[in-house]
């Protein structure tokens, strides 16, 4: 039985350059999965935008071929006609892409944006085609399809917009779905979510799907056919059973052993200590207030933060976890008095055990700049924290001649000593930013935040936008650090298992609320609230006996009214932290 | 890869699993922002050659003197309207080298005009480096060589000569020197105040940035045109011509900044959010620190090409003024006073040559244009 989509010999470059993908050789049968797996710069991507065609002006198919062999007949996607071929997007394979806001037009409906499929492909009218596209509105999963239908892409939350997205991509039944890192940009509990309909949706119509992806928990849970690539060239491709419990090739093996997994083990934690806390936090809220888009209704109160309490000891890590709009940034702002607490809110840093406390909430002038160097940050994107212009010595004397440390030289000298203790050489000084990979951009926002000689470093998602082989490479080095200079940090994640190997507490939050705190071990062998419960099942295991559980999900992926009735909280009915154990806090009525 | 049921295909290539983290992954990426940008435009051909013409241009400002045959305001009241005389290289079939006809005025007692006719059977030819009217070298030193003059006895008008006999071309070129310096003079000013205005309310948002914002919108919504007539009405006239010019130059530039500001506010307000921006804040840089450090060199390259594309607008606003009289008068020479001669239809028709400063100014601000959209779309060198 041939292969529904076959790949044979793919090479495709960019302009006079090397090809970015050599020798690429696959294929995918009908109702069959086949992930393909890499890092940024794989060329995964761009192999599947070969598939239809959509590679940017400059890119070329240099070699090989690409044939679609469906019900409907055979054809070479690499040398057919552009007027054929827009007969074969949308209509016999379709394609979802990474970020839905920018897939969808924010100008059209998103029953129209859908609707425009059948309109050009099965020639019906807008009245046939509202029925049909509601009904697969329904299959997606949105509780409300008329709704849905007349509202715009921005009234959308990210998980229902990629919901749109897959109802786009379905609604003409196609064969083959291509999914480009479809789930990348939502929360875990979402992605969780949204696999699970992929994977009931396919198992319906029994259509082909290629995903691309860099989570091997992903692929653990949806693939039969695994294609692992690697700088434009696949390492190793086969069934997914035996890849991904034995490894051959050495850089799957390195793939698997970076991927961050929440341990299972029967231990209990060591509770933070309660003296000699360098942070305190203590009933920080922050509203913000929208107003309203209708004019005479009343302002909108936004709790980003409410009643947050934290204690970080010195030389101690405190993470924060939280998925997106949970108050986690916010509350890490507050900490380093970017942002003023709501009147009543307390953050007090103590520089030395026995000294008096700041009082981050307000700072006169003096205070700030002594505080600012004892408490410093590390920012999300390598790719923006460091400014294009200044070479990577500006860059990393900066801080110290802000606060007008040390002659020239001296600055000079701390910053080639701090290169080398984050691993880098000293002739990356003369470099400008733009020349290095994301990893060592990510090294370089370390070694900055530490020219001051900080005592406290809040970490602000700092590996959520790296690959998983470097991820694993800035922890080690912040772990590093921390053995060495006795740091404190403030760990900002929405990855429960980057936080598992780094974390002395771990505090999750939601819409704003802190509900269960914890020593990691405790949090993740006996999790009690029905929120961490849900994060910790939507983490995708790397264990192909180990599927997602998407009924622990629902039961805490929803509104925070919608749980069991013990932990439920609205906006005037909050339950406070009960310490259930010591060390080991949930948010519930008791 | 065909269907190997336990067989799988593994990639036999050596591979390095410690690949160094001390490489450079884009070493092309290593320069500073200008070369990047310089690599960038050099593709852009279109962008190059007006990029070299005006620079060219500009070079040759300080030696106009040298190049014009004449100064410019030589009369030659024999020569009232003399039509373009050609240089012609072959006399009788031999090469003699470039020579001009004299031209004879003739009385047409048909249509009642004076024609001017040359005289083929005199070829004189063409001086070069010989003395002529003295004219400073840039500005300073008092020459009188000339590149080539006209031979004893003949004109040389190589584009013809107006109403009171003086050469078109000699006047291009002197009046190219006023006409590309008020672009200049008037972007300073422009820049000075519209990178002020435009950063204070870009980076502080809030009173200020609505206060800035109501005043350029005032500004915007006066009519231009009538704006710079009141304007260059007012000034005395009995000031000198140089004079007069720079205040014009300074008047196109006041009135030009709000579009500047414009554009420095909205690429501030989306800097602003940059995390290099955030992480010098919370450093403790100040305010003038990070618009001086962080904004401002990010920022500068979109600035060079916003300039670039607002000197035609001043160079074409210069000449509308001395077009109407209102900007600079005789004896300065620049383009739209030359323009000024040609304002009426009788001048156009008859003597056709009269409107060539026209044609200098096309191609001037066709440059401009095409420089700045090549310069804009360099702009970027990071997105590849």
């Amino acid at each position: 039985m041939s292969a529904l989509l076959s790949v044979r010999d793919l090479s495709i470059g960019f302009g006079t350059g090397n090809s970015v993908v050599t020798g690429v050789n696959f294929d995918v049968k009908a109702g069959q999965t086949l992930a393909l797996v890499g890092e940024s710069g794989s060329g995964k991507t761009i192999t599947c935008r070969a598939a239809l065609r959509i590679l940017p002006r400059t890119a070329q198919i240099r070699s090989g071929s690409i044939t679609l062999t469906d019900s409907k007949g055979t054809c070479d996607l690499t040398t057919v006609s552009e007027r054929e071929l827009r007969k074969i997007r949308g209509n016999r394979v379709s394609m979802i892409f990474q970020e839905p806001m920018r897939s969808l037009s924010p100008l059209h409906k998103i029953g129209n944006q859908v609707s425009e499929v059948l309109w050009l492909h099965r020639g019906l009218s807008e009245s046939e085609a509202r029925k049909q596209v509601l009904t697969q509105f329904e299959r997606v999963g949105f509780p409300d399809p008329q709704r849905a239908y007349d509202s715009y892409p921005f009234e959308l939350s990210g998980g229902m917009r990629q919901r749109a997205m897959i109802a786009m991509a379905m609604v003409s039944k196609p064969e083959l779905l291509i999914a480009d890192e479809p789930t990348t940009a939502l929360d875990v509990t979402t992605q969780a979510q949204v696999l699970g309909l992929i994977k009931e949706l396919q198992r319906e119509t029994g259509m082909a799907l290629i995903l691309v992806t860099h989570d091997l928990g992903v692929v653990a849970n949806m693939a039969e056919q695994v294609v692992v690539m690697h700088k434009g060239r696949i390492m190793e491709a086969g069934a997914a059973a035996p890849i991904l419990t034995a490894p051959a090739h050495a850089y799957t093996k390195q793939l698997f052993d970076a991927a961050p997994e929440i341990p299972d083990q029967d231990a209990v934690g060591i509770p933070m200590p309660n003296e000699d806390l360098i942070l305190q936090m203590k009933g920080v809220s922050k509203t913000y207030t929208m107003r309203s888009s209708k004019g005479w209704q009343a302002d909108k109160a936004i709790y980003a933060c409410r009643g947050v309490d934290l204690n970080l000891a010195r030389g101690k890590t405190l993470a924060i976890v939280g998925e997106s709009g949970s108050g986690k940034t916010t509350a890490a702002r507050i900490a380093l008095g970017a942002e003023l607490p709501d009147p009543g809110g307390e953050v007090l840093f103590r520089t030395a055990p026995d000294a008096d406390p700041i009082t981050v909430h307000s700072m006169t002038r003096a205070q700030r700049t002594a505080f600012q160097r004892k408490a410093q940050m590390v920012f999300q994107d390598p790719y923006s924290s460091l400014s294009p212009r200044m070479r990577i010595q500006d860059a990393m004397t900066e801080p110290l001649e802000i606060h007008r440390i040390g002659t020239t030289a001296e600055q000079r000298d701390k910053a080639a000593e701090m290169l080398q203790r984050v691993g880098l050489t000293e002739d990356m000084l003369k470099r400008y930013p733009h020349a290095f990979s994301g990893g060592q951009r990510q090294r370089l926002s370390v070694a900055r935040a530490m020219m001051l000689d900080p005592q406290l470093i809040v970490c602000d998602e700092p590996t959520s936008a790296l690959d998983v082989s470097v991820q694993e490479q800035i922890l080690t080095l912040l772990e590093n650090l921390q053995d060495s200079l006795n740091l404190s940090y403030l760990f900002i994640s929405h990855d429960l298992a980057v936080v598992a190997r780094i974390a002395d507490e771990v505090a999750v939050m939601r819409r704003g609320l802190i509900v269960e705190q914890a020593p990691p071990e405790t949090l993740f062998y006996n999790p009690r609230h029905p929120y961490t419960k849900a994060l910790i099942a939507a983490q995708p295991e790397p264990d192909i006996n180990r599927p997602i559980d998407l009924q622990l999900v629902s039961l805490g992926a929803g509104a925070p009214d919608s749980w069991d009735e013990a932990f439920r909280f609205s906006d005037t009915v909050i339950p406070s932290l009960v310490e259930l154990e010591p060390g080991h806090k949930v948010r519930c009525h008791v | 890869m065909t269907d190997r049921p336990d067989n799988r295909f593994v990639d036999d290539a050596p591979f390095d699993p410690q690949a160094s983290i001390q490489q450079l992954e884009r070493a092309d990426l290593d320069a500073p922002n200008w070369l990047l940008v310089w690599r960038k435009f050099r593709t852009h051909k279109l962008g190059l050659i007006s990029g070299v013409f005006l620079f060219l241009c500009y070079v040759m400002l300080p030696f106009a003197g040298f190049i014009a045959p004449y100064g410019p305001n030589d009369r030659n009241g024999e020569h009232l309207y003399a039509p373009p005389q050609s240089v012609n290289w072959f006399y009788e079939g031999k090469f003699v080298g470039p020579h001009v006809y004299p031209i004879v005025a003739e009385a047409d007692l048909e249509t009642f005009q004076w024609k001017f006719v040359p005289d083929t059977d005199d070829p004189r030819p063409i001086r070069f480096f010989c003395e002529g009217s003295e004219y400073r070298l840039a500005g300073l030193v008092k020459v009188d060589t000339h590149l080539f003059c006209a031979p004893d006895g003949a004109t040389l008008f190589l584009w013809g000569s107006d109403r009171l006999g003086r050469d078109i071309f000699s006047r291009i070129l002197y009046g190219a020197q006023l006409s590309l310096t008020v672009g200049l003079i008037g972007i300073s000013v422009s820049f000075f105040l519209g990178i002020l205005f435009g950063s204070v309310a870009g980076y502080f948002g809030g009173r200020i940035d609505w206060t800035i914002n109501r005043v350029i919108e005032i500004l915007r919504s006066l009519p231009e045109l009538p704006l710079w007539l009141a304007l260059s009405a007012a000034v005395p006239s009995n000031w000198s011509p140089v004079a007069v010019f720079f205040i014009i130059s300074i008047i196109l530039g006041i009135l030009d900044w709000p579009g500047l500001a414009r554009s420095v506010r909205a690429k501030f307000l989306s800097l602003r959010e940059e995390e290099y921006v955030r992480a010098a804040e919370m450093m403790g840089a100040s305010s003038g620190r990070v618009i001086r450090k962080h904004l401002l060199p990010n920022f500068m390259s979109h600035l060079i090409a916003s300039a670039t594309l607002s000197i035609p607008a001043m160079i074409l606003g210069e000449t509308a003024l001395s077009f109407l009289g209102l900007g600079l008068r005789a004896p300065a020479v620049s383009w739209g006073v030359m323009l000024n001669d040609a304002q009426n239809l009788a001048s156009i028709e008859i003597y056709p040559w009269t409107a060539i400063p026209m044609l200098p100014i096309i191609v001037i601000v066709l440059a401009f244009n095409f420089l700045g959209d090549g310069l804009r779309d360099s702009l970027d060198p990071y997105q590849q």
